[in-house]
């Protein structure tokens, strides 16, 4: 246990840098707001690594537990159910605290370098300080309604970010596609929270997730259509993981998101946000695991499908920065695999602890490629890799660093990839073949398409470039640090920190899985580099053989295509417009049609009203006439 | 005296004179006439009024105090109705009833 | 102990309208009004402080501040005024939207007089609709409210204007007509076990009116009251009318006139006759889910950004009443907070698409864009105010739309939840349409030469943005101190529904 108040300012610090320099936009100087917004999260930094070191290692006792460090009521809906914002304390957070804190800081310190002289410098820094407060709110979340706010806020926070360059007909299109589809799979997301809490009365994941807690140990809920109402829930809140975290078919707003700035995509769409999708089915695992397994092999079916999906696209991508998105999308979708494929407590767990130990590693190395990204397109001035090569004569620590982490994500010893991916391929062995071999297979397209990417750019033939230099230290620093993050980050023991149950267990290195990872993944690598070491003809031919099987991928297998036909086809044109017509004609035109006939009948009988007043007074005097006669004759006394 | 003189006299004379205002209203267009041919009418009304009281309820006074009031309320209601004639006049030139039309419906 | 008396609520708008016959001067006019509703507005604050100073001090009156006057001795008529936490919530909304709808109209130029005197006798309807407790005067007080509309939209109003007012009084007129044969069959049904009859609300509401009568009142007063609050399918008034209306108006009429017709549901329809609202809901809460995604369906496909908010509003407004029909504490204290919260939010949308108009002469979203760039004050309030109705946390549309979802998904018949799942895909929609204005509007470059000469927010409009903003951002982030205060109120009314 310990004393964990102090994480209260990791939060506090972010929001307040947020607040501030928002508030007072326009008025501070733009290298004025950087500088509070890096203070703030270096703060947030030094504090979260003091929180890992505190959890970790000065922690006594045998097991990891959850620790409330901090929480109050926020929001009370009935005499029961009661929100609360609370600071939740157990190993996933702590180590989603280090990875968000560093790799937002490395992005904060590269984007004085990258942003500089753009019109929204001050503008970037503030949002990027609501991401990260959002970002770490998220992860600290104690209860499903608090990690809902945070969600939808660092929804908005890649929102404002990828919209950054608001004048860009393509970025604004980018921005308001990834928050719709985000949106529309958080609402999956909200309907699964309303379920749980229906059948829980509480959104605290303390309770929600008690191993020993009435909705794992009973069966609540109906049946429907042949699963459970808790499976059905457990899939929605799913939905919403695979919304943040682009799976299949949530993952076309990703690499459209690659319109923001590129720290950005290093930060929040290869890092830190997408995963969040991760860090969800991580929280609720518990109930996944015990209570929903159904759900976990829906997750891991997901997870294994998008992983190959994305890699077969990004072997034809020809934009950098689209490459390493749909790498992303890749890896996210191993990581999500392994939780499917993980079982709960000791050595079952190897998934979960797998998938979290490349969540980690992937956040060094994956931030490390995009941020030498966006050095090679600050140095370039495009995305296109027809307009580089032969760059490693121009920019040589972009390139060093960028090789680390290129040989990390294809899996190389003793880079910390290979080490979290043999785990996940140990876990998939260990629970299901076919997706150990869809893993396998994807491996070694990860190693090619990388290497594809990196002999294209690095090598090849010179173009011609103005005035191409190095990248200032602001940028290259943090690359140096990510670098030797990504050499180190696997070596550390994580299924002694992050498991299933806080229980630490031992893995041993698995050799029948780890050499023929070696081996496909170098397969890859010799295959990228015979074909694009030295450009030849040799891939166009390739290419060309493969035929439509080629373009389908090019083109994306036109998932974007069947979106936008669902979306202005059937529901603005066969439900919308149907809708407007309605109501304008049927609703609409009832009410005109009553007004129109008093309007009519009245027209009809105006003349009554001729305004004469002779015909009044005649008209007056036969009714009196008749009256009186009336009266006189025929009234009965 | 007056007792001489039936109430039926007294009521044909007002009988006369309200169809006389009567047919007045009905016939003529020039407002003033149209006018004098109310004040005709209520004049017809107030003999109604003073001599059924004088001949039927002699010790009492409501018919008196009632054509009173009808003589007060036709002033009144005449200064109103003349001032409307003379705006009238001044706007459209004419005081002939058929030719109020700006209003109509 | 010093006590609020209420009555100042109506004197000063009363003073205000005294002010604006006696100046000469046009500008004066307005400056009369401004200054009426500051003190109004913080009067409302002392409202708001002394009613929780109150409650904190143990006071568990049902009604605080209670006066009671005879006014119409023969029929029990009588002035009985009084506020509780909702009424206090809504009135603390109408102070706020008033005071930024006056500054959002202070360059109106046609008959300042006039107007602002219009404007301020429709306000005293609203401040005495939401403190009187007899639903004769509260009748007089809604229809005080109701019938100036005619005359602001029809002579100060844009586009076909005159059919617009005359389509939403004659609607509104035509529900008023429903709702007064409801408010007298409660006041006939008042005394079931013989005694005087009333129009006292806190009287009937200890009786049981008989369930027959309920059964035939109740939905007279549901839909003479929804049709206010734009209850399918007796929406069609808002769209046209708040195109048409300018812009204080159009604030004031979303904003506040709206929600006088979910506080009448509230107070008359399920307060007094709570189990024929027990065995209808279901029924009307077909229309109502209806209206919910409908609304959002149709602001979708719209061009004009005011008929994108009507339609919006249509749909957020069928939330309050989706929320009040779902009969439990949580939705009906997340219908209260919605009406306040919808009040600030589409005041705001309503005010700034009137700025945007005052500058472009345009409201088709296709005919502008990338206004970020040249009115940045407006163009960020213009953003904060759509992911407020989207419902982002943080902001006061998400606290009022999570209770009504929670509490309606925890209802347990299937069905509603069933309608539930069908209103939170209301959202996702709200994203659709918002983004897209944003996307349209506000980003990309400007393609229209003008408007690149265009001016940001002067000093008044800052403060009518201004003080709605803080409000919004206030009850999203902190939004304990409100809830608890609606929720303490919503007590006796729980207690008549079980």
């Amino acid at each position: 246990m310990g004393n964990y108040q102090y994480t209260i300012w990791i939060l506090i610090l972010p929001f307040a840098a947020f607040l501030f320099t928002g508030i007072l936009s326009g008025k501070l100087k733009p290298s004025f707001t950087a500088a509070i917004s890096i203070g703030a999260i270096g703060i947030a930094t030094v504090l979260s690594y003091f929180a890992a070191i505190q959890y970790f290692f000065l922690n006594a006792s045998e097991s990891y537990t959850a620790i409330e460090a901090a929480s109050f009521t926020w929001y009370r809906l009935s005499d029961t159910l009661v929100i609360d914002m609370g600071i939740l304390i157990d190993s996933i957070s702590v180590m989603m605290l280090v990875v968000i804190t560093t790799v937002s800081l490395m992005v904060h310190i590269y984007s004085t370098g990258y942003m500089k002289g753009d019109d929204g410098y001050a503008r970037y820094f503030t949002f990027l300080s609501l991401f990260s407060f959002a970002m770490l709110g998220l992860v600290l979340a104690t209860n499903l309604i608090q990690i809902y706010v945070f969600w939808e806020l660092v929804g908005l926070s890649s929102y404002l970010l990828i919209g950054h360059y608001y004048q860009k007909p393509s970025a604004v299109a980018a921005a308001k596609k990834a928050f719709i589809v985000t949106r529309f799979a958080d609402l999956g997301f909200l309907i699964g929270i309303l379920m749980l809490s229906y059948y829980t009365g509480t959104f605290s994941f303390s309770e929600i997730t008690d191993p020993n807690g009435p909705l794992i140990t009973q069966t609540i809920g109906g049946v429907f259509l042949g699963l459970s109402t808790l499976t059905w829930a457990m899939i929605l809140v799913f939905m919403g993981g695979a919304g943040k975290s682009a799976m299949f078919p949530f993952h076309i707003w990703l690499p459209d998101a690659m319109e923001g700035p590129t720290p950005i995509s290093a930060l929040i769409h290869a890092a830190t946000m997408v995963v969040a999708g991760v860090f969800l089915v991580a929280r609720m695992f518990t109930v996944y695991s015990l209570a929903a397994p159904e759900a976990l092999e829906v997750i891991a079916f997901i997870g294994a499908f998008t992983s190959l999906f994305a890699a077969l696209i990004a072997i034809t991508q020809t934009d950098i920065k689209k490459i390493l998105a749909y790498s992303t999308i890749s890896q996210i979708g191993y990581m999500m695999m392994a939780l499917g494929v993980s079982g709960y407590s000791g050595e079952a767990g190897l998934g979960f602890t797998a998938s979290m130990f490349h969540l980690f590693t992937h956040a060094f190395f994956k931030a490390l490629l995009f941020l030498g990204a966006g050095s090679i397109i600050h140095a370039v001035h495009s995305n296109e890799m027809k307009d580089m090569g032969n760059l490693r004569k121009h920019l040589p620590a972009t390139h060093i660093t960028f090789l680390i982490a290129t040989l990390a994500i294809s899996g190389i010893p003793p880079f910390s990839g290979f080490f979290s991916k043999d785990e996940i391929l140990a876990a998939a062995y260990a629970s299901n073949k076919l997706y150990f071999a869809v893993e396998y297979l994807v491996a070694g397209l990860t190693a090619f398409y990388m290497f594809r990417l990196y002999f294209k750019v690095f090598w090849g033939k010179e173009r011609t470039y103005e005035n191409i230099q190095e990248s200032p230290a602001s940028m290259t620093i943090p690359l140096w640090i990510l670098a030797f993050g990504t050499l180190f980050a696997g070596f550390l023991p994580f299924s002694h920190l992050v498991t299933t149950d806080g229980i630490p267990f031992d893995t041993h290195f698995h050799w029948n899985i780890a050499l023929p990872s070696v081996g496909i993944a170098l397969a890859g690598i010799f295959i990228a580099a015979a074909l694009y070491k030295k450009e030849s003809a040799r891939s166009q031919k390739i290419a060309a053989s493969l035929g439509a099987f080629y373009s389908v991928t090019k083109e994306k297998f036109y998932v974007d295509e069947i979106y936008i036909f669902i979306t202005k086809k059937i529901i603005f044109n066969l439900i919308s417009m149907p809708v407007v017509w309605f109501d304008r004609h049927i609703v609409d035109g009832f009410m005109n049609l009553t007004g129109n006939t008093t309007v009519a009948l009245s027209f009809r009988i105006r003349k009554f009203q001729s305004g004469n007043i002779h015909q009044y007074a005649l008209v007056f005097l036969t009714g009196i006439l008749i009256a009186t006669l009336f009266y006189l004759f025929y009234y009965p006394n | 005296m007056i007792e001489d003189i039936p109430l039926s006299h007294i009521l044909i004379v007002s009988t006369l004179i309200f169809f006389i205002g009567v047919y007045g209203f009905l016939t003529r267009k020039n407002m003033i006439t149209m006018l004098i041919s109310v004040e005709l009418v209520l004049n017809a009304v107030n003999i109604n009024f003073v001599a059924i009281n004088r001949y039927l309820y002699p010790e009492r006074l409501e018919g008196h105090f009632f054509a009173l009031f009808v003589i007060g309320i036709a002033a009144a209601e005449a200064a109103v109705a003349i001032a409307i004639f003379i705006n009238l006049y001044r706007n459209i030139r004419s005081i002939d009833v058929d030719e109020v039309t700006e209003m109509k419906y | 102990m010093l006590t609020y008396n209420l009555n100042i609520l109506l004197l000063v708008p009363i003073m205000t309208l005294a002010g604006i016959v006696l100046v000469k001067d046009t500008r004066n006019a307005r400056i009369v009004t401004a200054i009426g509703m500051s003190v109004q507005l913080l009067l409302v604050f002392v409202l708001l402080y002394m009613y929780m100073a109150e409650r904190n001090a143990g006071n568990i009156d049902e009604v605080l501040f209670y006066q009671d006057f005879t006014w119409y001795e023969s029929l029990n008529i009588r002035y009985s005024i009084g506020v509780d936490g909702i009424a206090v919530g809504l009135i603390v909304l109408t102070g706020i939207v008033v005071f930024a709808g006056v500054f959002a109209s202070w360059l109106m130029k046609d008959l300042v007089k006039e107007f602002f005197f219009w404007l301020i006798l429709l306000v005293t309807g609203v401040f005495g609709f939401f403190i009187s407790l007899d639903l004769f005067i509260m009748f007089m007080f809604f229809e005080l409210a109701v019938i100036p509309m005619y005359l602001l939209i029809g002579i100060w109003g844009t586009g076909p204007k005159e059919y617009s007012a005359m389509k939403l009084t004659l609607m509104l007129m035509g529900a008023s007509a429903i709702l007064l044969v409801g408010i007298l069959g409660i006041y006939f049904n008042s005394a079931p076990d013989g005694g005087a009859l009333t129009f006292n609300i806190l009287e009937i509401s200890k009786v049981n009116i008989p369930i027959d009568a309920q059964r035939f009142f109740f939905p007279m007063v549901f839909v003479g009251f929804g049709v206010i609050s734009a209850l399918f399918p007796f929406h069609t008034w808002s769209p046209d009318g708040h195109a048409s209306a300018p812009t204080a108006v159009s604030m004031l009429h979303a904003g506040v006139l709206m929600k006088l017709g979910g506080y009448g549901v509230l107070k008359v329809a399920i307060y007094l006759l709570p189990d024929a609202a027990s065995e209808m809901a279901t029924f009307f809460l077909i229309f109502v889910t209806i209206g919910v995604i409908y609304g959002a369906l149709s602001a979708v496909m719209q061009r004009d950004l005011k008929y994108i908010n009507a339609y919006s509003s249509v749909s957020h407004v069928g939330l309050i009443l989706f929320g009040l029909l779902m009969l439990t504490k949580t939705a009906l204290n997340g219908a209260v907070l919605q009406m306040i919260s919808h009040g600030l939010i589409t005041a705001l949308f309503f005010g700034l698409i009137g700025m945007i108009y005052g500058r472009t002469h345009t409201r088709m979203v296709s005919e502008m864009s990338g206004l970020l760039k040249v009115m940045p004050f407006l163009s960020v309030a213009y953003v904060i105010a759509g992911l407020a109705s989207l419902g982002m946390p943080g902001l006061s549309g998400f606290v009022a739309e999570l209770p009504i979802f929670v509490g309606a998904f925890s209802h347990p018949e299937p069905f509603y939840r069933v309608i539930t799942v069908i209103a939170i895909s209301s959202i996702v929609v709200a994203a659709v349409y918002i983004l897209r204005v944003i996307a349209k509007m506000l980003m990309e470059k400007v393609k229209e030469e003008a408007n690149n000469k265009l001016t940001d927010a002067k000093w008044y409009e800052k403060i009518s943005v201004i003080s709605l903003l803080l409000f919004i951002v206030a009850i999203g982030l902190v939004p304990f101190w409100l809830s608890e205060m609606i929720m303490t109120s919503l007590e006796p009314i729980i207690r008549r529904l079980n």
